[in-house]
């Protein structure tokens, strides 16, 4: 029996007959390492001494100065090795490879983090890895591709639908169906058949963990609110996580894109445009047309660029547990400019969604109020896409000249 | 009902033919002169599939032709309406083969009896496995569709079991792991995984995933009761045109 796991009428494990033995080996291996205390510690010390756990929460007083409203503090998962949150996950899936003594990784990517922390963890542990990576998604994040292969991972072009994350996710199931002897799936959001919505959750919630311990040793008190962006759902059910049992508003932050009404956007919960489906493994809330076909999205943000949503994150807003909004493309750059003004910090555009909304709500707020915002990644991997947002003309002569210099 | 058509006809023929195309490649129009170029060839079923913009069990050459497809505005009702056609023309079983969303959306109970009318004999939904689906095998058994089910070579003797007691019709074994389209190896380690099928179903057992040569079915002949050929004929008919379909059937038998 496929042992399925459903977050209100969500979830579930639509896989295909061949990988069923592989999933019922994950369930069964995840299930031990999770009632393990002995793995949450060696996993807790290697994100110690590998990458920058716990990250600190840092109080943005320029913001709270310049809004005069509530305390504004960030989570900065920026500060993780390789600079996302992304790291959380991965390096918890990588222990579970070493213990179901898996040689090989594949993971898809949208904007590049996901695969490039992959390729990190492969190289540390000693795996083989591929990564598959929308065409689209390749010339928007170069800088990525390029350290994914100087990690050593080849990396894998898809150029079927969209050539998107979804496209991404549909070729890594495609390579595992036929390699899952000794490959491992290293999902990078918590989406998916079960257990990876619960698995991913897991590792992520350190963030939320810490978060709560830092916020009441810093201020004594719980933040009025949580903002996280939302694409796949992880970092947001990470930080989320730390304060389901509190009386704390939680605000998933979806990609408005150019504008709701526009069509071009990636808002599955916050839009009129997301409808109950089944797809890549899991029910959930997906962009979709009347006959089941899953839309183009669209978001400056290739992170979120996404048709689907965690099952558990459809569930939380079935429940009103989250609140779901979404941000602008333009909204988004211009939270971009004033947070790296304001405070020297580099949000990803993605994290930048949640910044944005913050700061589109925060007029309702007083003084007497804490808001936290996770900083899920760091923004330096976007620097082509800033740039052009921003039409910088010394940065775009520079390219002009480096272009030449290739060319000679 | 479909298992006794084919067992009936395996009284007549050593192997059945079962075939397949992707409704709407490249058009309508072509779907149904492909279908009856195969049934003059003498294909005993057909497998028609509804296109899906996530195929994630097919390989490339499904992959572009569901999309293909899609992106000429193929509808799943024009896609029902095809089916109808071919079943109400053409004296042979037709099955619907789709990824669950399509069902999902359009309503299960809606779409089961969609078929029904359409006089279509069963489906064949890679990504529903019965723990997930006992309302669409339930919806399929009340209406006399045969729910076909599959097995693989990572599947056990006892899941095997559990899965014989919900399919109906036939069962598809997948020869091998990996998606659509790939080679096979026609081997004594395909016949002992036959042999485990046999084991676990009196239900007829189609072998499908890189059937493409007479050879192919030479090998399968005395091992299972239907061959299937999927992605072999959109390479033949995307190399040499809709009209070259039914000469590569008739070379296989």
């Amino acid at each position: 029996m496929i042992e399925s796991r459903y977050y209100g009428e969500f979830g579930g494990a639509f896989i295909p007959e061949i990988l069923v033995a592989t999933f019922d080996q994950l369930v069964q291996e995840f299930k031990t390492a999770k009632n393990d205390p002995g793995f949450w510690d060696e996993y807790v010390r290697i994100m110690s001494t590998y990458s920058c756990r716990p990250t600190p929460l840092t109080f943005a007083e320029n913001l709270t100065n310049y809004f005069k409203g509530p305390r504004i503090y960030i989570k900065r998962e920026d500060l993780n090795h390789t600079g996302a949150h992304k790291a959380n996950n991965v390096i918890g899936q990588g222990l579970l490879v070493k213990r179901m003594g898996k040689t090989r990784v594949i993971a898809e990517t949208g904007a590049g983090q996901h695969g490039v922390a992959t390729a990190t963890m492969a190289a540390k542990f000693g795996f083989r890895c591929t990564i598959y990576m929308g065409e689209v998604d390749m010339a928007r994040q170069r800088p990525n591709v390029f350290w994914m292969e100087r990690l050593g991972a080849e990396v894998v072009p898809v150029k079927e639908g969209t050539r998107i994350l979804k496209d991404a996710i549909n070729e890594a199931f495609r390579d595992w169906a036929t390699n899952m002897d000794n490959t491992h799936y290293v999902l990078g959001t918590a989406c998916g058949p079960h257990p990876f919505p619960e698995m991913v959750s897991f590792f992520q919630s350190i963030i939320g963990k810490e978060a709560r311990k830092q916020i009441l040793e810093t201020e004594g008190r719980l933040p009025t609110r949580v903002y996280a962006c939302v694409g796949g759902g992880s970092n947001a059910l990470g930080i989320f996580s730390g304060f389901f049992d509190d009386p704390v508003e939680l605000v998933g932050a979806e990609a408005g894109g150019k504008g709701l009404d526009t069509g071009l956007h990636a808002s599955r919960l916050a839009s009129k445009d997301g409808f109950r489906g089944v797809a890549q493994g899991y029910k959930t809330y997906f962009l979709q047309n009347q006959d089941g076909q899953m839309k183009k999205t669209h978001s400056v943000a290739a992170g979120l660029d996404y048709v689907g949503v965690s099952p558990i994150l459809a569930s939380l807003r079935e429940q009103g547990r989250v609140r779901f909004e979404a941000a602008t493309d333009r909204e988004v750059m211009d939270a971009f400019s004033l947070t790296l003004r304001k405070e020297g910090l580099v949000p990803a555009l993605e994290s930048t969604h949640a910044f944005a909304q913050a700061f589109k709500e925060i007029s309702g707020l007083s003084g007497k109020d804490i808001i936290l915002i996770n900083q899920s990644g760091r923004g330096d991997k976007d620097i082509f896409t800033i740039a052009d947002a921003f039409e910088d003309p010394a940065w775009r002569q520079f390219i002009i000249e480096k272009a030449e210099e290739y060319r000679a | 009902m479909l298992e006794i058509y084919l067992k009936k006809r395996l009284e007549d023929k050593n192997i059945l033919l079962m075939t397949h195309i992707v409704l709407g490649y490249p058009s309508f129009d072509a779907s149904f002169q492909i279908i009856e170029a195969m049934v003059k060839a003498g294909v005993d079923l057909m497998e028609l599939q509804i296109p899906f913009s996530e195929p994630t069990a097919d390989g490339p050459v499904i992959v572009k032709a569901s999309q293909m497809a899609l992106n000429n505005g193929a509808t799943v009702k024009e896609c029902l309406d095809l089916a109808e056609k071919a079943a109400d023309t053409f004296d042979i079983p037709f099955l619907i083969m789709s990824y669950y969303n399509i069902l999902f959306r359009y309503g299960v109970e809606r779409f089961v009896s969609g078929m029904t009318k359409a006089g279509l004999k069963g489906a064949i939904i890679p990504d529903l496995p019965p723990e997930e689906g006992r309302d669409y095998i339930d919806i399929m058994r009340a209406n006399q569709m045969a729910p076909i089910l599959i097995f693989s070579p990572t599947t056990s003797l006892e899941r095997m079991r559990y899965l014989n007691n919900f399919a109906k019709g036939f069962i598809y074994c997948v020869a091998r792991k990996g998606v659509t389209g790939q080679n096979t190896n026609f081997s004594d380690e395909l016949t002992s995984y036959i042999h485990k099928c046999r084991e676990a179903t009196s239900l007829p057992l189609a072998i499908g995933f890189g059937v493409k040569e007479k050879a192919d079915i030479e090998f399968l002949k005395g091992k299972v009761d239907i061959a299937v050929i999927g992605t072999q004929t959109i390479r033949v008919m995307e190399e040499k045109g809709v009209g070259a379909v039914g000469d590569f059937i008739r070379s296989l038998l």
